[in-house]
C-alpha cells in the first residue's frame, strides 16, 4: 500500500535509530553531547569536500570526521586546553572552513537544505547501503568492545589501572560516533543529528536497570520516534527531520510523565515505603 | 621506556605471593606537571602480607604516588618495578559514577571480573554488602558505596590492593569497621595492602608500616617511630601529635600525658 520511497524511508530511519541507540547512551554518560554537534558541524565541511572534490559525500564526510577526530585526540593528550574549548576550536574552524568552501561553488545551495535539515523522503538505494552496511560494522564493533566501552564510562583510571587501553578505546567510541552521524546524517540532517543520539538514551534511562537494557531500550525509542516522525511527515507534509526528533522529544516527555504517575501509584500503595 | 624491572630475575609464577616477597617498588621517583614538581627522590616498597599507609597532608602527592604505581602517570624520572603479572585491586579516591549509568552492584563486579558469578558473591559476603548485590549504584549511601568499592578491588583475586582513602565518606564507627575489613583481607587473602589516609589516629592500628609524604619521603618506619620523628611532627603539628600521643599510650607504650603539650586539650 506504500510507495516504494517511505518503504526506504522507513527502513532507513529505523536502520539508523537502531544503531544509534547504544552509541547515544556512551554520548548521555561520557557527557559528549558537544562531541556530537562539534562533528555535525564538521559534517558541512564534509559535505563542501565532497561536492568540490565530485567524490562520495559520505565518504568525503567520514574522511572529514576521521582527521578531526585524530586531530581532538591529538590535542588532548597535550592536556593543556579543556575539551571543551579544543571542540569549540576545531569545530568551528571546521563549520567556517566549510561555508567558505560552499561559497566558491553557485549550484549547490538547494542540495545543501537536504543535508541540513534531512529529506528522509529521497533515501536512496545507496544510502541504505551505507546505513545497513555502516550499521552492522558499528553494531558488531560496539557490541565486540561492550564492556571494556562500559568500564572506561565507570571510571577511566580504574579502568586504566585494571590494564585496559583507556586511549584507545576513547578514541574507538569517538570514531564508531562518528560513523554513526554520518550514516544518520542524510536522513536527520547535520542541524539535528545529535538530538538523535541523545534524546532516545536519555528517555531510556527512566525504565533501564542496566547499560544494556538502556541501550536496546534507546533503539526501540528511536525506532519509534522514526516511525511517528515519517508518519507526520506524510501526514502534514513536515520536514522529515525535524518530525522524527519532535516525535523523539514527544516520546521522552512520555516517559517522564510515565515516571512520576509511576512513582505517585506506587507511594499511594506503600505510603511508608516512599 | 621509562619503567623498567630494578630486579632483572623474574619472579616464580604463583598464585599467591610468599609472605615478605616485593609486590612494587619505586626508587627515586619523580613526578612533575608542568613547572611544579609534584613529588621527589620518593623510594617506596609494598611486600607481600604487609600493611603500608601513605599519609601526609592535603597535596603532598599520595594520589599522584598511587597513580604512578599503578602505571597511570609517567613518572619524570626514577624506576618503578612491579611483580611480573602482578593483580592490582584498586579503589581510587572520591570515585563517582555517572547518574545516568544504570548499574547493579553485581554488574559494576561482573565488569571488574569480566563475567563469573561466584566469586562475585564471595566478594560481597567478604565485605559484609552480599544483600546489596542486586541495588543499584545509585542507591547505596557512602559507607555502602566504600564496602561495594572494596568488594570490587577483591573480585580481581588481587595479590596488591590499593586504597585511595576508602573511609572518605563514612562515619567514626563505620570507619572503624572498615580498618578492620582491611586488616581481616590481608589477614585471609595474604596480599600486600597500600592505603592512602590523611586521617592519622583511626588508621594506625591497622598498620605495619607507614610512610609519611609531602612531595618526598618524610620519614618512614612502624607506625610507633614514625610517630617520635621530628620529620612527623613537623609536619603535623602538636596537636595530631598529642591524639596520637594518648592512643598510643591506651596500647601499653611509653608514650606519656606528659610528652603532649600541655596547652593541647586532650581528646
Amino acid at each position: 500500500m506504500f510507495d516504494e520511497f517511505i518503504w526506504r524511508a522507513l527502513l532507513g530511519g529505523i536502520g539508523v535509530a537502531v544503531v544509534a541507540g547504544p552509541l547515544g547512551c556512551f554520548v548521555v554518560w561520557r557527557r559528549m553531547a558537544y562531541f556530537g554537534d562539534a562533528l555535525a558541524h564538521g559534517a558541512l565541511l564534509g559535505v563542501a569536500l565532497g561536492f568540490a572534490l565530485e567524490m562520495d559525500l559520505n565518504a568525503s564526510t567520514l574522511l572529514t570526521f576521521v582527521v578531526f577526530t585524530l586531530a581532538l585526540a591529538a590535542l588532548q593528550s597535550q592536556r593543556r586546553l579543556a575539551s571543551d574549548t579544543l571542540l569549540g576550536i576545531l569545530s568551528h574552524s571546521a563549520l567556517a572552513l566549510g561555508l567558505v568552501t560552499i561559497s566558491f561553488m553557485e549550484r549547490l545551495r538547494v542540495d545543501l537544505l537536504g543535508y541540513l535539515f534531512g529529506d528522509i523522503l529521497a533515501v536512496t538505494r545507496t544510502d541504505l547501503l551505507w546505513i545497513y552496511g555502516g550499521g552492522a560494522l558499528i553494531l558488531a564493533t560496539t557490541v565486540a568492545l561492550w564492556s571494556r566501552l562500559v568500564s572506561i564510562t565507570v571510571h577511566e583510571e580504574l579502568a586504566a589501572a585494571e590494564g585496559l587501553p583507556v586511549g584507545r578505546l576513547r578514541l574507538a567510541l569517538m570514531l564508531l560516533i562518528a560513523l554513526v552521524i554520518v550514516v544518520a546524517m542524510k536522513i536527520i540532517g547535520i542541524v539535528l543529528i545529535t538530538s538523535l543520539l541523545i534524546v532516545p538514551a536519555a528517555a531510556a534511562r527512566t525504565f533501564a536497570r542496566s547499560p544494556e537494557q538502556m541501550a536496546v531500550l534507546a533503539s526501540v525509542l528511536g525506532a519509534l520516534a522514526v516511525l511517528g516522525g515519517v508518519g507526520a511527515s506524510l501526514r502534514w507534509d513536515t520536514p522529515s527531520g525535524p518530525s522524527v526528533v519532535v516525535a523523539a522529544a514527544a516520546l521522552f516527555l512520555l516517559t517522564l510523565a510515565l515516571e512520576a504517575g509511576w512513582r505517585r501509584l506506587r507511594h499511594a500503595m506503600h505510603p511508608a515505603a516512599a | 621506556m621509562r619503567t623498567m624491572p630494578l630486579n632483572p630475575s623474574p619472579a616464580p609464577a604463583r598464585i599467591r605471593s610468599a609472605p615478605g616477597e616485593a609486590l612494587v617498588e619505586a626508587r627515586g621517583l619523580a613526578v612533575r606537571a608542568g613547572r611544579s614538581e609534584l613529588l621527589s627522590g620518593v623510594n617506596i616498597t609494598v611486600h607481600a602480607g604487609e600493611i603500608v599507609t601513605l599519609i601526609g597532608p592535603n597535596g603532598a602527592g599520595k594520589t599522584t604516588l598511587v597513580r604512578a604505581l599503578l602505571g597511570v602517570l609517567a613518572p619524570s624520572a626514577g624506576e618503578i618495578w612491579r611483580r611480573p603479572g602482578l593483580r592490582i585491586g584498586y579503589l581510587p579516591q572520591r570515585m563517582h559514577v555517572e547518574p545516568t549509568l544504570p548499574l547493579t552492584v553485581r554488574r559494576l563486579l561482573t565488569l571488574a571480573r569480566g563475567g563469573g558469578e561466584s566469586p562475585v558473591r564471595a566478594a560481597l559476603e567478604e565485605v559484609g554488602a552480599e544483600h546489596l548485590e542486586r541495588a543499584l549504584l545509585s542507591d547505596l549511601s557512602g559507607g555502602e558505596f566504600q564496602r561495594v568499592l572494596m568488594a570490587r578491588a577483591l573480585v580481581r583475586d588481587p595479590q596488591l590492593v590499593i586504597l585511595d582513602e576508602p573511609v572518605q565518606g563514612v562515619d567514626v564507627a563505620g570507619q572503624l569497621e572498615l580498618y578492620e575489613l582491611i586488616a581481616h583481607i590481608r589477614s585471609v587473602h595474604g596480599c600486600g595492602v597500600l592505603l592512602i589516609s590523611h586521617d592519622l589516629h583511626l588508621v594506625m592500628a591497622a598498620t605495619d608500616r607507614v610512610v609519611c609524604l609531602n612531595r618526598h619521603v618524610c620519614c618512614t618506619g612502624h607506625p610507633e617511630s614514625v610517630l617520635r620523628d621530628p620529620a612527623y611532627l613537623e609536619l603535623f603539628g602538636p596537636r595530631a601529635a598529642g591524639k596520637l600521643a594518648v592512643y598510643a599510650h591506651a596500647h601499653g607504650h611509653d608514650h606519656t600525658h606528659a610528652k603532649a603539650p600541655a596547652d593541647v586539650p586532650l581528646p
